[in-house]
């Protein structure tokens, strides 16, 4: 084990940036010119990050799994995206964004990030507005916002219920244009499967052609992962189907070091499951808690008629309903952080009054917000006699422009009218605050290799807040790593450029390709499903929402026995060198199954309970508190990045102290 | 319920296809449609048989990957929903559901029901953007005020999910819709208006070289867009582009 080094620049907290900015090593012009960086993805991390750094002067290869850039998961993102901008006049300020962000991060989080992050915030909603992304306005024509869950402001931007879409296709565009000067060359349906490693540095990367099947060697300075989160190591989560882990996990199987993978978040408002053929979860935008309230039957019994279709959510009374939020944290209420309204949630079901036909779900009711609405319109509008009716379609009119198009989808999912009838939610696997371990620069363990967006670790510490991860990626991609990588590559100057033909590229490929081989070569039985799916049920039940050192064992066990069975095992049908869809999976899932150890192996070793990450073993035992969270500040304030040794459960722990200089270290209090 | 299913099989580029039937029983009609394909997909792998190939990712009818033909309908039979977003519940027991790739020329069959909609993309190198660099002091966001119906306009048509259902299903294999939308979106805020003109020259010029066909109003697009984008976006992206012809 060894202390890592975040080269964290010294200075007051406020300072470290603007003084980094005045003294990092910039690369003239001229000499970018002659320096390739390869981006791998193309979500907003990774989509800023190339048309950025095209825009700068250097040669970028951009690469995605998807046919198109536009389409990476981060077009799904609904709710907003945070800013620092004060706007609304609440008392928002640069402080307070980093403030609540590590207080919401159950202080887990490298401070000095966090602040950088507050700090660019603003920059991004200027720059999105310049592209024309078309965020929400008042009448007036000014930027409209909305709050999120975990804080007092309301520091939102969004376009509708399509922030993410918005704001990637600004990327994107942005993207178009360097594509079209010819300083990006875009690579599509393209998946990463190697990084190449020269004398010690990242020079390059295997890709797959996934129209084809051919193996491709690609050569640059540096190598840039903005490859998104792992949750469908969960198999089902709120991520899109293909989101995976395999080139976060290749640098790792490279020397890049895997920092906090126990730290996933579960988010409150999912729809729940209905079937075992499942494929997905989808999310109801956490936004929806700033108007919809949330309860479960009072009465064991009702919860039960409720479950045997004998009983419907309206027909029970308002005494009947438990408001379990606004009676357990009366201060945040339905708007508390989203570790704790899943495991709220979680803890009701798990009690006997969760609804739905499989008892894991509660409701998320607009009732009230209808009529609090309505009588405002009415009055706005003069009409001071209006009718119940004519207030409740006041009110809808305008729950219906808030919250159209998520109430569209929940309809045709569930088919049930949430303007008539309470939406039944329940906690889902959404996001990864885990991942690669990088320092201050955003460059991981491996010299010039860098992870940007959901892909690497720190800024949202155990748990993140709604609205801050498309803050993250943009920030990282638009305004942090263009500087960061100068440094970097400002001793590539005279480098010329890195040639492909070597021993490192050659070894690489033939590793890829041999993988490749066994896989479709393996004449198993079991399709690749099969095993996604059972990691997925092992994950879910011992290293969910809940975990405990026994599961956690046997987590371990039984990943590492499946994972034998696997390679075993697995038949994945077609051929190497055509479109292979299943082949895809394959090498996806056989990488989710090491991750997937590794992961239970970190929350074996977090004895405490921070964010996310909840061990049974480790709450408060009485008092105010009593069954929430216990942080352990004094044995684990750091952050556990593991080193690859062959097996994942063996890896080796390297930790990061935290240090809080700026912020006392509190128990979280949403009471 | 029980299922015929006919569907588009096609191994390469330049291979013929053909259609192929598969039956499919107890499918519940709370799956979705792509839910619906996994099992197909299941039962093929079991029993030694090549998948069925088909693009989709997000599964919640935002990413525009999802491109299936079903029933002579871009999308299937239920308006304003991506194929991802079909339930089963809109189908009954017994039914022979027909499943093709979107055609056009323009976007040619990759394999099975994939197919390249890299057409669209070259639209938008060719001007889908406004020329701004990253500096981190563009003026302030609220320097410029927009009025909110400007602003609403410009984002329905920037919900746009180039999924290619409207080439799909004009007879024409008319890209119009589509590139109107995002000529629209620009054209309707100051941020964009810099440019409008040779944005629009560009992007129809690159439209015709991809080619798609030329929109003779059938309106067939706009029933069925997805995202619901409305026909107007191609009224704006014509007056756009005849301004910009006049002053060239
Ligand atoms: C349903 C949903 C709603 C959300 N809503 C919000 C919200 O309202 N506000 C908020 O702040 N956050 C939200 N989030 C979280 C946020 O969307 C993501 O964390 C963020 O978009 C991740 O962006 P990214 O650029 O890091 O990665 P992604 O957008 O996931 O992009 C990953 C990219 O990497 C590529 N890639 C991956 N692996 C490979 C490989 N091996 N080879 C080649 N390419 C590869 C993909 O093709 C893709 O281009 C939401 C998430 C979900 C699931
Ligand atoms: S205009 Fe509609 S149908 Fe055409 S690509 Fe866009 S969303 Fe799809
Ligand atoms: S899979 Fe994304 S829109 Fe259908």
């Amino acid at each position: 084990m060894s202390t890592l080094d975040g080269k964290i620049p010294g200075g007051p907290i406020s300072e470290k940036w603007t003084n980094y900015k005045n003294k990092v090593d910039l690369v003239n012009p001229a000499n970018k010119r002659n320096i390739d960086v390869i981006v791998v993805g193309t979500g907003l991390a990774g989509g800023s990050a190339a048309a950025t750094l095209a825009e700068q002067g250097y040669n970028v290869k951009a690469f995605c799994y998807q046919d198109s850039p536009r389409r990476a998961h981060s077009i799904a993102a609904q709710g907003g995206i945070n800013a620092a901008k004060n706007y609304q006049g609440d008392g928002d300020s640069v402080y307070r964004l980093f403030y609540d962000t590590v207080k919401g991060g159950d202080y887990r989080s490298r401070e000095a990030n966090v602040h950088r992050l507050a700090e660019v915030s603003t920059n991004i909603i200027d720059q999105c507005v310049a592209q024309g992304v078309p965020f929400a306005r008042d009448y007036g024509g000014l930027l409209d916002n909305r709050s999120f869950g975990g804080v007092l402001v309301s520091r939102t931007f969004y376009a509708k219920g399509q922030t993410g879409q918005q704001l990637l296709l600004g990327a994107y565009s942005a993207m178009n244009r360097q594509i079209a000067r010819g300083k990006i060359k875009m690579y599509n349906r393209h998946e990463m499967l190697d990084v190449v490693i020269v004398d010690g540095k990242a020079r390059g990367i295997i890709a797959r052609n996934l129209v084809t099947g051919e193996i491709e060697r690609h050569s640059a300075h540096a190598v840039v992962l903005g490859t998104g989160g792992y949750g469908n190591v969960f198999y089902l989560s709120t991520n899109a189907m293909g989101s995976n882990v395999t080139a976060g996990w290749k640098a790792h199987k490279r020397g890049a070091h895997f920092a906090n993978p126990c730290y996933t978040q579960i988010h409150p408002t999912c729809i729940p499951r209905s079937g075992d053929y499942q494929s997905k979860l989808t999310l109801m935008s956490e936004s929806l808690r700033n108007d919809g309230r949330i309860w479960v039957p009072a009465k064991k019994e009702d919860a039960q008629a409720i479950r045997d279709g004998k009983l419907k959510p309206t027909e029970i009374s308002e005494e009947d309903r438990d408001y379990y939020l606004e009676r357990r944290y009366p201060a945040f209420g339905n708007l508390v952080p989203r570790d704790v309204a899943s495991r709220a949630a979680k803890e009701r079901c798990d009690e006997g009054h969760g609804v739905n036909a499989t008892g894991e779900a509660v409701y998320l009711d607009f009732a009230a917000a209808i009529v609090r609405y309505g009588k405002e319109q009415a009055t706005i509008k003069g009409e001071d006699n209006a009718s119940e009716s004519r207030i409740k379609e006041l009110g809808k009119a305008i729950v219906k422009a808030k919250y159209g198009n998520l109430f569209d989808m929940y309809k045709q999912i569930v088919a049930d009218d949430p303007y008539e009838t309470p939406m039944m939610i329940y906690p889902a696997v959404h996001y990864t605050m885990g991942g690669i371990w990088v320092d201050y620069n955003l460059m991981t363990s491996i010299p010039g290799c860098y992870a940007i967006g959901e892909a690497n670790f720190s800024d949202h510490g155990a748990n993140r807040l709604g609205a801050s991860a498309l803050m993250q990626g943009l920030a990282d991609g638009y305004f942090v790593l263009p500087y960061t990588i100068g440094s970097y590559l400002s001793s590539d100057i005279r480098t010329g450029q890195i040639s492909t033909d070597t021993k490192e590229f050659d070894e690489a490929e033939k590793q890829v390709k041999e993988r490749i081989d066994s896989l479709v070569n393996n004449n198993g039985t079991n399709p690749v499903d099969y095993y996604h799916r059972k990691l997925g049920n092992i994950m879910w039940n011992k290293c969910g929402m809940a975990r405990n050192e026994e599961g956690l064992k046997e987590a371990i066990k039984e990943i590492a026995e499946l994972r034998e069975d696997f390679w075993k095992n697995v038949s994945v049908p077609g051929k190497a060198n055509e479109l292979n869809q299943e082949l895809e999976k394959a090498g996806r899932v056989a990488d989710f199954l090491e991750l997937g150890e590794l992961f239970a192996k970190d929350a074996l070793e977090r004895n405490e309970s921070c964010g996310g990450h909840f061990r049974e073993e480790y709450v408060e035992k009485s008092g105010e508190q009593k069954g929430e969270a216990l942080r352990d500040d004094k044995n684990y304030a750091f952050v556990s990045a593991w080193e690859y040794t062959g097996v994942p459960s063996e890896a080796i722990l390297h930790k990061e102290k935290l240090e809080f200089n700026d912020i006392e270290l509190k128990q979280r209090s949403y009471k | 319920m029980n299922l015929n299913l006919k569907v588009w099989r096609q191994n390469s580029p330049d291979e013929k296809g053909q259609m192929v039937d598969y039956q499919l029983e107890g499918i519940s009609e709370h799956m979705s449609f792509l839910e619906m394909m996994d099992v197909l997909n299941q039962k093929l792998i079991n029993s030694g048989e090549r998948p069925v190939a088909f693009d989709h990712d997000c599964r919640e009818g935002i990413c525009g990957s999802c491109s299936m033909f079903i029933n002579g309908e871009a999308h299937g039979p239920v308006k304003g929903t991506t194929t991802c977003q079909l339930h089963m519940r809109s189908f009954k027991d017994g039914d022979t559901i027909f499943i093709e790739p979107f055609r056009a020329n323009a976007f040619p069959v990759i394999k099975d029901l994939v197919i390249d909609r890299s057409a669209f993309d070259r639209i938008q190198h060719s001007g889908g953007y406004i020329s701004v660099n990253t500096s981190g002091n563009t003026q302030d966001a609220n320097a410029t005020p927009i009025p909110k119906e400007n602003a609403d306009l410009a984002m329905d048509a920037a919900t746009c999910i180039g999924c290619g259902a409207c080439v799909a299903t004009c007879k024409n294999s008319s890209a119009m819709l589509f590139v109107g939308a995002k000529i629209s979106q620009y054209a309707l805020l100051p941020q964009g208006q810099v440019e409008a003109k040779d944005r629009a020259q560009n992007m129809v010029a690159q439209m015709d070289a991809e080619g798609f066909g030329n929109c003779t109003n059938t309106g067939a697009c706009e029933v069925e867009c997805p995202k619901g984008i409305s026909l107007s976006n191609i009224a704006r992206m014509n007056r756009e582009f005849l301004d910009g012809s006049i002053t060239k």
